[in-house]
């Protein structure tokens, strides 16, 4: 029941995020980035396995968790935080020099016009 | 200090770029730039003694914290990885040299970033773990993107938003192939990945190739292969030129991690996923090369037309590459240091044109005369006859080895005619670009903005890489020989115990 849940939750974040990437304006671009890093964290944290009850800290119990894939996650969280952060100076300075929030840079207008 | 070999080509770029912005050197250009260069001098001495180290032929593994593997990170320092650390500081010290010009001061932090880069290239090189190998990447993401911005404008801010968002949703694309291969396999080493790969049941192998295709998916769009290279030409052609030129090794990176992840990982023969993605890198290799020739011919500006020639060289390899022989490897990493280098310059080359050529720039329309025209001329003839592969430079034999790298008849075939009609392609843009650049003039007198000494001198010393790598072509063959040999031996580290599960 909980791997169902789990597989569905990651499945829909990253349906949504892949859907938002697809969108021309940079909010909803980094939007489906930051969805779909969610679902990558989530997906790693549940590569080592899911279970319920077993110890983190040593001595604590009898079976341990992988704590493996707890570090990668923080890890990974960590680093798109950063990138996130990055990108929504990126998407400020992109939008205040082109003069609008498409991702290539032009208005729909333009493309129009065929520039 | 010896036994530390493998590690200082990291650390020293992470030091030199942390000194870098601490308060003796911020806001203080004359000093970063000597301190980014004694920094760049000794990464070099390093990759020098690194490559002396690899070339005794063992393959060393340097174990961060002393954990043994295959539970900690490790380092694994061998030939190939020594050769590509070498390269990308050659490469760093030319951009640097060529920032001397003045380029460097258009935004605050151009040398720490550039060391920053330095240390995720060389990090991605080294490294014998798929999770830090991710790690180091965004190390030298972080640092291009930053880079790539650099000096600002209308046309960097476009590329950059491209770049930067390609290579994020790369990066999670990377993240879940990784923890699918650690779910699977349990272990993040390359090479203990390698040795469970060939214990896998057959019920998993489905899972793994999911992860193998995903990681292809990845390494294809570093590499900037045909599906996947929509970013590279306007992102590398609006690049400030030093930048430009130190990026001419990271679509290399796709192409190193190709051979050193995919080499390891499925390179025993009884391996159940033996040979995988080899024909689809086959095709889009091929088709890189011919696409990315028309580009060449189609390119309106100098810097476009470079850009794309980078394209050519990623095609050529990622075609021989998906050969996978002994000789063919082989034949990629020497096509590797030519074509990297020559890039290089040309990006540099075509900067220093422009400088002179006043509002027309590089785009390809007649224009003032050059102050330097005989100079700028002789090595824009070199350059050229480098990349399309004449004799007497590197290019002729570098590509003369990829085309013998064909040995089955159908192969055969298909390469030489799609190496040798791109050629021609990007000989008659070449030739079309350097009559226009030098000879369609108009009446306007030259200008008298001569192009400072530090900038040509880069220009001139990648260049001489070519004929250099023709000179000792014998030792960069043997040694690229024994590099691939090396590659495609299995890993020997001890792995008795393995990780208990």
């Amino acid at each position: 029941m909980m791997e169902l849940l789990m597989s569905i939750v990651i499945g829909v974040l990253t349906a949504c995020g892949v859907l938002m990437l697809l969108r021309a304006r940079t909010f909803a671009v980094m939007l489906g980035l930051t969805m779909l890093s969610y679902a990558v964290n989530l997906f790693i944290f549940v590569s080592g396995g899911l279970t319920a009850g077993k110890g983190a800290v040593l001595g604590r119990s009898d079976i341990y968790s992988d704590p493996l894939p707890q570090a990668l996650v923080l890890t990974a969280i960590v680093i798109g935080f950063a990138m996130t952060a990055f990108l929504v100076i990126l998407a400020i300075r992109a939008r205040a020099d082109l003069g609008n929030d498409h991702v290539d840079g032009n208005s729909g207008k333009s493309q129009e016009d065929g520039a | 200090m010896m036994q530390h070999l493998p590690i200082l080509p990291v650390l020293v770029p992470l030091l030199t770029a942390a000194m870098l912005l601490l308060p003796p050197f911020q806001d203080k250009l004359s000093r970063q730039r000597w301190f980014s260069g004694g920094g760049l001098v000794l990464l070099f001495c390093v990759s020098v003694l690194g490559l002396v180290q690899s070339s005794s032929g063992a393959t060393s593994f340097y174990l961060l914290g002393n954990w043994p593997q295959p539970f900690g990170i490790v380092l694994v320092h061998d030939r190939l990885a020594a050769m590509f650390v070498l390269l990308a500081s050659v490469l760093a010290m030319a951009a640097w040299l060529f920032s001397l010009g003045g380029e460097d001061g258009q935004g605050a932090f151009y040398h720490p970033l550039l060391h920053f880069l330095l240390m995720g290239i060389n990090g991605a090189f080294l490294t014998g773990d798929l999770f830090n190998l991710f790690v180091f990447f965004e190390v030298l993401l972080i640092s291009s993107y930053g880079l790539l911005m650099h000096g600002g404008g209308k046309a960097r801010a476009r590329a950059g938003l491209h770049y930067v968002l390609m290579n994020l949703a790369g990066s999670a694309v990377f993240l879940l192939a990784l923890a699918l291969l650690y779910a699977v396999l349990g272990t993040l080493n390359i090479a203990d990945m390698a040795l469970r790969i060939n214990q896998l049941e057959p019920s998993q192998t489905l899972l793994v190739k999911a992860a193998a295709g995903m990681l292809l998916l990845v390494f294809g769009l570093k590499a900037a292969v045909l599906p996947l290279h929509f970013w590279l030409p306007t992102a590398y052609a609006s690049a400030a030129p030093a930048v430009a030129a130190m990026f001419a090794v990271m679509t290399k990176i796709g192409v190193y991690c190709l051979l050193r992840v995919f080499g390891t990982l499925f390179a025993e023969p009884g391996n159940p996923l033996a040979g995988f993605g080899q024909q689809l890198l086959w095709l889009a290799g091929l088709a890189t090369l011919l696409l990315a020739a028309i580009g060449v011919v189609a390119a309106q500006s100098m810097k476009k037309l470079v850009a794309y020639l980078v394209l050519v060289s990623v095609g050529s390899l990622i075609s021989v590459l998906a050969i996978g022989t002994v000789p063919a490897i082989a034949a990629v990493l020497y096509y590797c240091l030519h074509s990297t280098l020559i890039a290089a310059a040309l990006f540099l080359l075509a900067d220093v044109i422009a400088q002179q050529r006043g509002t027309v720039a590089d785009r390809l329309v007649s224009g003032r005369p050059l102050q330097q025209p005989v100079l700028l001329g002789s090595l824009f003839i070199l350059a050229a006859l480098a990349v399309v592969g004449m004799p007497p430079l590197s290019g002729f034999v570098g590509k003369i080895w990829l085309l013998q790298a064909a040995t089955v008849s159908s192969d055969r075939i298909v390469l030489w005619s799609v190496v040798l009609v791109s050629s021609l392609l990007v000989l008659i843009a070449l030739t079309r670009a350097g009559s226009t650049l030098f000879w369609r003039l108009n009446r306007q007198q030259a200008g008298n903005d001569s192009t400072s000494q530090p900038q040509l001198f880069a220009v001139i010393s990648l260049l001489l890489c070519s004929p250099l790598l023709v000179i000792f072509g014998d030792a960069v063959m043997q040694f690229c020989l024994a590099a691939a040999q090396q590659l495609q031996a299995p890993l020997s580290f001890s792995t008795s115990g393995g990780v208990e599960q």
